[in-house]
């Protein structure tokens, strides 16, 4: 039997005949973020109608000759810079032949031996420790049409719209070893990118997919086992029950002493299991060869140092320097630098107001709220500028974090500024000691019975004193003036 | 090199061309005649020589990212053997 096991450093799978660690390796497909096509002018914006976004180049008219988008070949080179990658001067375009209805050319424009982005790496931070994982590639390839298959009982509909659309293949070295690594992976990939502008990284619209090569082998064994790669995953969920599959797929046949082919396979999701792909079998046969119409491309070193003083703060500069500036720890600048619109409203926050206790209430009622709406940060109902502003107010003892969060709600709302709220509201703490004497006194004087227990050894009730204060006061009575207050008359 | 009646089979069906079995001896015959022509090259020595990607001496010609083509459904589906306004439609493919 095969259980899987996820301890705290490690993730293995559990045979009879031992433990089985998992190498994965990803293809990450990406769409270069640009207003036209790799090698045609026609829009690449989602969504159009059928066929509305398609060139005579992209349907491949015979004749027509491609010319290359210069901001693709930028992209690429911003993305590998991100990538801390190496970005070669030279690069070719190669032909990767292959028969499909949704690919009129009948091959893929893709580069083969001279990527124009080398090796790279991206780091992990993993509940144990940063990880490192290679890039082996970067490579700027076409797309493929969309072939819907549901529309009709006995034919295939194509539509080209993203024939021809630029996407950035990374390979990563096979250094991932659990399906959460893949996860971290997938996020901080997406995250540097969505930084450089380069890829949007919109899972649900297809802009970022990947092919999952996944073998297994003994702990400890130093050779890896024969890899089998699933296809064309198109969310970060799906990749992991793809990998938990496959893993165990595999286990199960090196322990019945059977052969693991080196195939392609496709996550079926309905029934959540990897299956062989067999019309696959000719495909790794791509008869690559440079295309005769595209001279290799040649990157004048100005460009690429251009590019990279360009570059914006990448999320690991910027965790160090929140954690350096803003005294945030580790998890608190992990989270607030995960997308750049979210570290934008946090610095904005943080200029106006205190900055840690805005960090705890960004991560927790504001992600709360945001996350219950389906917003981005983008489309906050409250401005930063405002939230500072409440923040201001708890900090300052003003309000107390009750009723800040009543204020909170009223923000959402209304998009009143809450100084404004809290005024027209009365809902200042109450902070002066003579006037919370005053009312603590008149609560001890209406209650004698229950002083005199309290006073005779029944301290819980101190709990409820305090309820009463809160009471008479609207819940504005400053908690710690309170207790302070209420002991030292108890006393006397 | 030299190539064998497998492999035009083979090599056939990869570019889906139709081969008559009758025409395989004959075609696997003239393709090695042709492959010990070319291999002649061999003969030279090309250690130090950069391989020849393109025989023009310049580098890649670029455009500027911007829209200027498309909304032809019209023209682009009207060559397609079969299509519905929309679409192009071709015999269902399914894995």
């Amino acid at each position: 039997m095969v259980v899987m096991s996820k301890e705290k450093f490690d993730y293995f799978i559990r045979g009879g005949k031992g433990k089985y660690e998992v190498v994965i390796g990803l293809e990450v497909h990406a769409q270069v973020l640009s207003k036209s096509k790799l090698f045609s002018g026609s829009s690449t914006k989602f969504g159009a109608g059928p066929n509305n976004q398609v060139s005579l180049i992209d349907s491949a008219f015979p004749g027509m000759l491609p010319v290359i988008n210069e901001e693709c070949i930028k992209q690429a080179v911003r993305t590998g810079l991100g990538l801390n990658a190496k970005i070669n001067n030279y690069s070719v375009f190669d032909r990767k032949n292959y028969f499909y209805a949704d690919l009129p050319q009948g091959y893929q424009i893709s580069q083969y031996k001279n990527p124009i982005v080398g090796e790279g790496k991206v780091l992990l931070d993993m509940p144990y420790g940063s990880k490192e994982i290679g890039i082996e590639r970067l490579h700027l390839e076409q797309d493929a049409g969309k072939s819907i298959h549901d529309m009709d009982p006995s034919n295939t509909y194509v539509d080209l719209n993203r024939s021809g659309i630029a996407l950035m293949e990374i390979v990563s070295k096979p250094d991932l070893r659990s399906p959460d690594e893949v996860n971290a992976y997938i996020k901080k990939l997406r995250s540097i990118m969505r930084y450089l502008g380069t890829c949007d990284g919109n899972m649900q619209e297809g802009s970022l997919r990947a092919d999952v090569n996944v073998s297994v082998r003994k702990e400890g064994d130093k050779k890896f086992g024969t890899r089998c790669e699933i296809k064309n995953v198109n969310s970060i969920k799906f990749m992991q029950m793809a990998i938990e599959y496959e893993a165990a797929r595999q286990v199960e046949l090196i322990e019945n002493g059977k052969e693991i082919d080196q195939e392609t396979r496709l996550f079926d999701t309905k029934k959540n299991e990897t299956r062989s792909m067999r019309s696959k079998e000719d495909a790794h046969d791509y008869r690559y060869f440079p295309d005769p119409d595209l001279l290799p491309l040649k990157l004048e070193q100005k460009l690429i140092d251009d590019l990279k003083k360009s570059l914006p703060e990448l999320p690991d500069k910027k965790k160090e320097r929140f954690i350096k500036e803003y005294g945030l720890n580790a998890y608190e600048a992990n989270v607030l630098v995960s997308e750049k619109e979210i570290s934008d409203y946090y610095e904005e926050v943080a200029k106006l107001s205190d900055k840690k206790l805005a960090a705890t209430w960004m991560m927790g009622d504001l992600f709360a709220m945001l996350n219950d709406k389906g917003l981005d940060i983008s489309k906050s109902p409250i401005s930063a500028k405002h939230f500072a502003e409440l923040v201001q107010s708890i900090k300052s003892g003003e309000i107390s974090g009750r009723i800040a969060k009543e204020v909170f709600e009223i923000m959402v709302e209304s998009g009143d500024n809450p100084n404004k709220i809290i005024d027209s509201k009365g809902m200042k703490q109450q902070s002066d000691p003579k006037e919370l004497e005053k009312m603590i006194n008149e609560i001890l004087s209406k209650n004698k019975d229950k002083v005199d227990q309290y006073k005779a050894g029944k301290e819980k009730l101190f709990g409820f004193f305090v309820g009463q204060v809160m009471k008479l006061s609207g819940g504005k009575a400053n908690p710690q003036l309170t207790n302070e207050i209420l002991k030292k008359l108890l006393k006397g | 090199m030299s190539i064998d009646k497998e492999k035009i089979k083979h090599v056939a069906k990869l570019a889906r061309i139709s081969v008559d079995e009758a025409k395989v001896d004959s075609l696997t015959k003239d393709l090695n005649s042709i492959f010990k022509f070319i291999e002649q090259l061999n003969e030279l020595n090309t250690e130090k020589v950069e391989p020849l990607t393109s025989i023009l001496n310049q580098s890649l010609r670029s455009r500027k990212d911007e829209i200027s083509d498309g909304k032809i459904r019209e023209k682009i589906l009207k060559n397609s053997p079969k299509e519905n306004e929309e679409f192009f439609v071709v015999p269902k493919v399914v894995e």
